[in-house]
């Protein structure tokens, strides 16, 4: 997907598209995006899935590593409370989720970008209102990068 | 003839030159085997005399403190050319340390935090330090002050860093004995234990297989039990996720790790790290009690990157070198 960063920011809204890295469970939340695929339920194109056996597998590294390679937002998709495969990986995701995200915050992720999701294999029609909603709010707020990229671009000239 | 070994400061606070005299009568032991060519906090040598000194003729640089200044930077290239061996000693310049923390903020209020806004500042006039003064038909120079701190490594090549803030005077005298004896380890390498500091704390029994802390705890908050796991107690204690080598210097004065040796070889960031080996730990499985527990840790970035926030993933990339 080609950088859209304009150097004054602002007018690039339109033809800008989100990349969202989204973290799915194997035994529900990506059973969840394989039912909303064989149902033909049509959702934004921007998520790159990775499937991983529990949400409790996500490390935090796994989620600023995301943002550093050039994510825009990041999901985690786990099951409900009480359905984890693993008894308790899911708890562990929200525990390590509330602090990961008022940290993010300090940092300048702002709260749209990182989302934890509890989506069981039968909610296919959820998954997709989850990742379309998330989309559209990662999409108003623009590129994380943009940011980044003028912080930079004032650190190679600020003498 | 005796290896030639230099010491310079950057952004630092003096904690670890002072770890260099802590070697108390070892550093008689130091001097007799080695030629201490540049050490300014001590030794009256000048950078032009570094300057004439031919590439490559010292041994080994030890670098303390982060690079927020032009000169700070100079200093660390002609190190750098100057020496076989550039170690990165403490925290602040193998990670960018408590300087590194003033990344939260921009250039411009910092400044305006230190020379206009403080209670005990007295600048009328507001001035701020210029790079070039004329004063009298003289032109005055100062260093420039670098939008962000940088870790010594995102400046120049480093070989081998010791962690600590500050670093102890044994792993100091264990780095100049592998250095006379040539038995430095893989170049890139830590010079410290590498395992978590749990493992050498004298308090690791008293830590329990599964802890649920119901509530996070700050040191002043607390009467702190001398003899108990800290972590168990509530205190946030970054032993878990924290290298080991210090000797449990905090849990001994019985004040909780705040992670200053940094990370293990097996993690990549150390702040995503520890913040996930203690949240992991919030004794509840409940959302709204979960968010509450974890109010007790009010500053994340604080708390978890206190030692390495320059070289964090995000902000996404690292400072250039500037040229
Ligand atoms: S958590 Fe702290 S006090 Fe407890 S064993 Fe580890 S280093 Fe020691
Ligand atoms: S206990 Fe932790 S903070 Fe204290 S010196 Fe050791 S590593 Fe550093
Ligand atoms: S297996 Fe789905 S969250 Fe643990």
């Amino acid at each position: 997907m080609p950088e859209t960063t304009a150097p004054n920011g602002q007018s690039q809204a339109a033809d800008f598209e989100p990349k969202i890295v989204a973290f799915f469970c194997n035994w529900c939340t990506y059973l969840a995006a394989d039912l909303a695929g064989t149902s033909r339920l049509r959702y934004a194109p921007n998520v790159r899935v990775v499937r991983v056996m529990c949400s409790g597998r996500v490390d935090p590294q796994f989620v600023l590593e995301a943002f550093a390679q050039g994510a825009d937002g990041v999901l985690i998709g786990g099951c409900h409370p009480g359905d984890c495969h693993y008894q308790e990986g899911n708890y562990k995701a929200l525990r390590r989720y509330h602090l990961l995200r008022r940290m993010l915050e300090q940092m300048g992720v702002e709260p749209e970008r990182f989302r934890l999701e509890w989506i069981s294999a039968s909610e296919g029609e959820r998954l997709r209102a989850v990742v379309n909603d998330m989309v559209e709010k990662v999409r108003a707020l623009g590129p994380l990068r943009k940011n980044a990229a003028a912080q930079l671009l004032e650190e190679a000239t600020v003498r | 003839m005796k290896p030639k070994v230099a010491f310079y400061w950057c952004a630092s606070c003096g904690g670890c030159e002072e770890a260099v005299v802590d070697l108390a009568e070892k550093v008689l032991d130091v001097v007799a085997a080695v030629d201490i060519v540049f050490w300014p906090v001590a030794l009256d040598f000048k950078r032009k005399d570094v300057e004439a000194m031919p590439d490559g003729s010292i041994a080994a640089a030890f670098i303390n403190g982060a690079i927020r200044t032009s000169e700070q930077e100079e200093m660390a290239h002609l190190l750098r050319r100057k020496a076989q061996v550039v170690i990165a000693f403490g925290a602040c310049a193998q990670t960018g340390g408590i300087p590194g923390l003033a990344n939260l903020y921009d250039r411009e209020s910092v400044l305006a935090a230190v020379y206009r806004e403080s209670p005990s500042t007295a600048n009328a006039e507001g001035v701020l330090p210029q790079p070039h003064y004329p004063v009298n038909g003289e032109a005055l120079e100062l260093p420039v002050f670098h939008e962000r701190v940088r870790a010594l490594n995102q400046v120049i090549p480093v070989d081998y860093s010791i962690p600590g803030c500050p670093p102890t005077p044994k792993l100091l005298a264990d780095a100049v004995a592998a250095l006379l004896t040539g038995r430095l380890p893989e170049r890139g390498a830590v010079l410290a234990p590498d395992k978590a500091l749990c493992e050498e704390c004298p308090r690791r029994d008293s830590k329990p297989e599964k802890l649920a802390i119901q509530q996070f705890k700050r040191p002043h908050e607390t009467l702190i039990e001398t003899d108990k796991c800290l972590l168990a107690q509530g205190l946030l204690c970054l032993g878990p996720a924290t290298r080991a080598g210090c000797e449990a210097r905090c849990i001994q004065g019985n004040m909780p790790c705040t992670g200053c040796f940094g990370a293990t070889s097996r993690v990549r960031d150390f702040g995503a790290k520890a913040l996930s080996a203690i949240a992991s730990l919030t004794g509840s499985n409940d959302e709204a009690e979960i968010v509450q527990i974890l109010e007790n840790i009010p500053d994340p970035v604080g708390s978890f990157y206190r030692y390495s926030l320059p070289v964090a993933p995000l902000p996404a990339k690292r400072a250039p070198a500037a040229e």
